[in-house]
């Protein structure tokens, strides 16, 4: 498996930047930040990128969609982490898309996955209910009913929540809040009695939500997976989607980076270009250095991920953590490089490190993944 | 493939029969080390043995070309070659400045004389090499060099001093900058010169380092007469075969210390030290110095990697050597640091009668050298800044 990016991948990629610079440059996320836009991404331009195929990436051709695997996804994560283009991307083409076809039922497969692909569903996972990622505190009960469930609790921080027409829930249905065994899955429809949804607004202006079940009740055949043994898979769609956030954020890392070098040639001051001191060139060359580092973990993640490596776990943690440090110092020293200009919301500098912090954020900060990494190597 | 199959059936079968158990341990001591040359003395006939058949091979050097002493490997079939070797815990047959450095030089700028002449004796161990770049004036400036060449007809006259030169006083040849036009601005009166140890006016004087350990020379030339034929490349044109040479020294510093210290788990070297509690290792604090050091590590090697496989696909970018350089550097600075506070005092033991490995000490403070020789940090983030990311040039 040579760690280089194959011809096919780089033809999408070109596809993805000329489509992505013409449609969704940061400009358009300015746009929907301040019409107060009730999606917080734009259906339009999300039907767009369903036409170039993207929303099916990951679904299967028998499905719908054009099974080109998660290093093209994570490809395509990178170029949007350039633009901070807006869109269910994530929530429905990524997370709820492997999901589907990891542990989805055949019904739901055939049900959801062309929507999926054809752009017609958004589909969000409910997985957190504190402040931050942990997978293995679920709390929310599903206790069985008749031949079906009764869901309660409540779930925070659910991307894309507020506008999705289904979510994948995440449910206690055994064992006690922080162990791994008697997780389960429910598929569920938004519009069911009993779920309430507040929109809470975020400093990338993208959309999550938090989620009230109240006596929610469920089929039995809206399970995906075993009862009981959604952990495994669920990890397993986790780092899927830790990979491509990896991946946007090295591509943010990348944008913010380079904007940077462009302005440390232009602006002067003390009658010189500023990028000519020898201070602010070091740490420019030592940033591009963790960049370049943080490339290699995330090619080799999405490479691993593709082939069903065993070592995939341990290299999602690698490059989520390693990412959140080098989008975090890459957006810091862009603010700083700037100076005065770079505090100002006039300017854009400042979408990447909302955005960056988000993402990092996101299914794992830097001390959930650098725990897991050592715990993974036994200390 | 098929033919890829058969190569590694091949190898593998050569290698069951010709690799001898002695070598088939790792490296722990200095002399594990084969380097070669003249006066080369092995520890063992397992040492002579495999050098003897490697070499008879061209596997010292796999993919030079056989005519020069190589193996003739495709690049495919000498990653095989290098998988099966790892496989049976080969060591190498022969280390040595001429394989790694100058013989990429003069593969690419020496003449069909000077490659006949040196490379073959290079991939057979016969002749080992020293580097002659550093004065005691010219560090990081380094082309400000002022030993001197003077044209004397059929011959050069070679006058000066220079410092760090490896190994000086245990090698046979050296391929040395030397200044051949002082009114020319410094890069461009300089030559790139290759001349036997032995010859009259050489001499060399080991420097002790911090580390109780003696791996560099002065070397001192004082009159030296060489031959004119000795010049590699053009006269006045040597700074470019001296930058092309870097970056095969960069590289190898880069990823020397991936062989160089020891545990190379630091996770599980410190687990067995130090213990854990409920799977977690008993120091907290050190711990997350480990994991980000691990994680660095881990991002270090991939990009290692990813660098040698976009060179394959003839898709790399030319100045990541000195990326490599940095970065490898500094981690295996702070691998030494974080191998220091797991072992506490007994890291500090100056010698260590019941380890036949040098003591952890000596090898915390060679690290420090690590990013200075072959270019410091500082002047690697300098040709990065200049030559990766085109910023403006100060004064």
């Amino acid at each position: 498996m040579a760690l280089v990016i194959s011809q096919e991948h780089d033809l999408l990629r070109d596809a993805a930047k000329g489509f992505l610079a013409e449609h969704a440059p940061v400009s358009a996320l300015r746009t929907l930040r301040d019409s107060d836009d009730p999606f917080g991404y734009d259906p339009a331009l999300w039907q767009r990128m369903t036409e170039m195929g993207w929303a099916g990436i990951l679904v299967p051709e028998k499905y719908g969609g054009l099974d080109f695997g998660i290093v093209g996804a994570g490809l395509l994560m990178e170029e949007m982490g350039r633009t901070l283009s807006a869109s269910p991307f994530f929530s429905t083409a990524i997370m709820a898309a492997t999901l589907l076809k990891e542990v989805g039922r055949e019904a739901q497969k055939k049900r959801l996955l062309p929507q999926i692909a054809a752009g017609k569903a958004v589909v969000a996972l409910a997985l957190d209910e504190g402040r931050s990622h942990d997978p293995g505190g679920i709390k929310l009960a599903a206790k069985p009913s008749g031949n079906g469930f009764v869901l309660n609790g409540e779930k925070t921080f659910v991307l894309d929540g507020h506008l999705a027409d289904q979510v994948i829930v995440a449910a206690r249905t055994g064992g006690k809040a922080g162990t791994k065994s008697g997780l389960s899955l429910f598929l569920i429809e938004t519009d069911r009695a009993g779920l309430e949804f507040r929109r809470r607004t975020m400093v990338d202006s993208r959309n999550v939500a938090d989620i009230t079940f109240a006596e929610v009740k469920v089929d039995g055949d809206q399970l995906m997976g075993k009862l009981d043994e959604a952990y495994e898979p669920l990890e397993k769609a986790l780092d899927v989607g830790r990979a491509c956030l990896s991946s946007e954020m090295l591509g943010t890392a990348s944008e913010a980076f380079e904007r940077t070098l462009e302005y440390l040639r232009e602006r002067k001051q003390f009658g010189v270009p500023i990028g000519s001191f020898q201070v602010l060139q070091h740490r420019a060359a030592h940033l591009f250095s963790e960049i370049e580092m943080l490339r290699s973990v995330v090619l080799k993640t999405l490479l691993s991920l593709q082939a069903s490596d065993a070592s995939s776990s341990f290299l999602a943690s690698l490059a989520k953590a390693k990412a959140a440090q080098v989008v975090g110092l890459a957006t810091s020293e862009a603010i700083q490089m700037h100076g005065g200009i770079g505090m100002t919301d006039e300017f854009d500098i400042g979408f990447f490190i909302k955005r960056a912090k988000v993402a990092s954020e996101t299914y794992g900060d830097y001390y959930f993944h650098a725990d897991r990494f050592a715990r993974i190597k036994g200390y | 493939m098929e033919h890829l199959e058969t190569f590694t059936e091949e190898t593998r079968a050569w290698l069951e029969e010709n690799c001898p158990a002695g070598m088939r341990r790792p490296m722990r001591r200095e002399e594990d080390a084969v380097w070669g040359g003249r006066n080369y003395k092995f520890h063992g006939e397992d040492q002579r043995l495999w050098l003897e058949r490697m070499a008879g091979r061209g596997w010292t050097v796999p993919t030079w070309a056989k005519e020069y002493g190589g193996g003739g490997l495709t690049p495919e079939e000498a990653k095989i070659l290098k998988r099966e070797l790892k496989r049976i815990g080969a060591r190498p047959a022969l280390v040595s400045f001429g394989i790694w450095m100058l013989g990429p030089a003069l593969l690419k700028y020496g003449s069909e004389t000077h490659k006949k002449e040196h490379l073959p004796r290079i991939a057979r161990g016969e002749i080992r090499w020293c580097q002659g770049y550093s004065e005691p004036n010219a560090g990081s400036d380094l082309a400000s060099l002022q030993t001197k060449a003077e044209d004397k007809g059929d011959h050069f006259l070679i006058n000066g001093q220079k410092v760090w030169t490896s190994y000086a006083d245990k090698s046979d040849w050296i391929f040395c900058l030397v200044r051949t036009d002082p009114k020319a601005p410094k890069h461009e009166g300089i030559s790139f010169l290759l001349f036997d140890m032995a010859s009259k006016g050489v001499s060399t004087k080991p420097i002790r380092l911090i580390s109780g350990s003696s791996p560099f020379c002065e070397t001192f030339f004082d009159d030296v007469k060489v031959p004119k034929e000795n010049l590699v490349g053009e006269l006045n044109k040597g700074w470019a075969i001296a930058k092309y040479l870097l970056t095969h020294e960069r590289e190898m510093i880069g990823a020397s210390g991936i062989e160089r210290l020891p545990g190379s788990d630091l996770g599980a070297t410190a687990a067995e030290v130090i213990g854990t509690k409920s799977g977690t290792l008993r120091n907290h604090l050190l711990r997350a110095d480990i994991v980000r050091h691990e994680m660095d590590w881990a991002a270090f090697l991939l990009t290692l990697e990813r660098a040698r496989d976009e060179a394959k696909a003839g898709a790399g970018t030319g100045a990541v050597s000195s990326m490599l350089k940095y970065i490898g550097t500094e981690l295996n600075k702070e691998r030494a640091e974080l191998l220091m506070a797991i072992n506490g005092l007994q890291g500090l033991l100056w010698e260590n009668e019941e380890d036949p490995e040098p003591p952890l000490s000596r090898q915390w403070l060679r690290s420090k050298g690590n990013s200075i020789e072959g270019g410091t940090s500082e002047i690697q983030l300098d040709i990065i800044a200049k030559r990766v990311l085109r910023l403006p040039q100060g004064n």
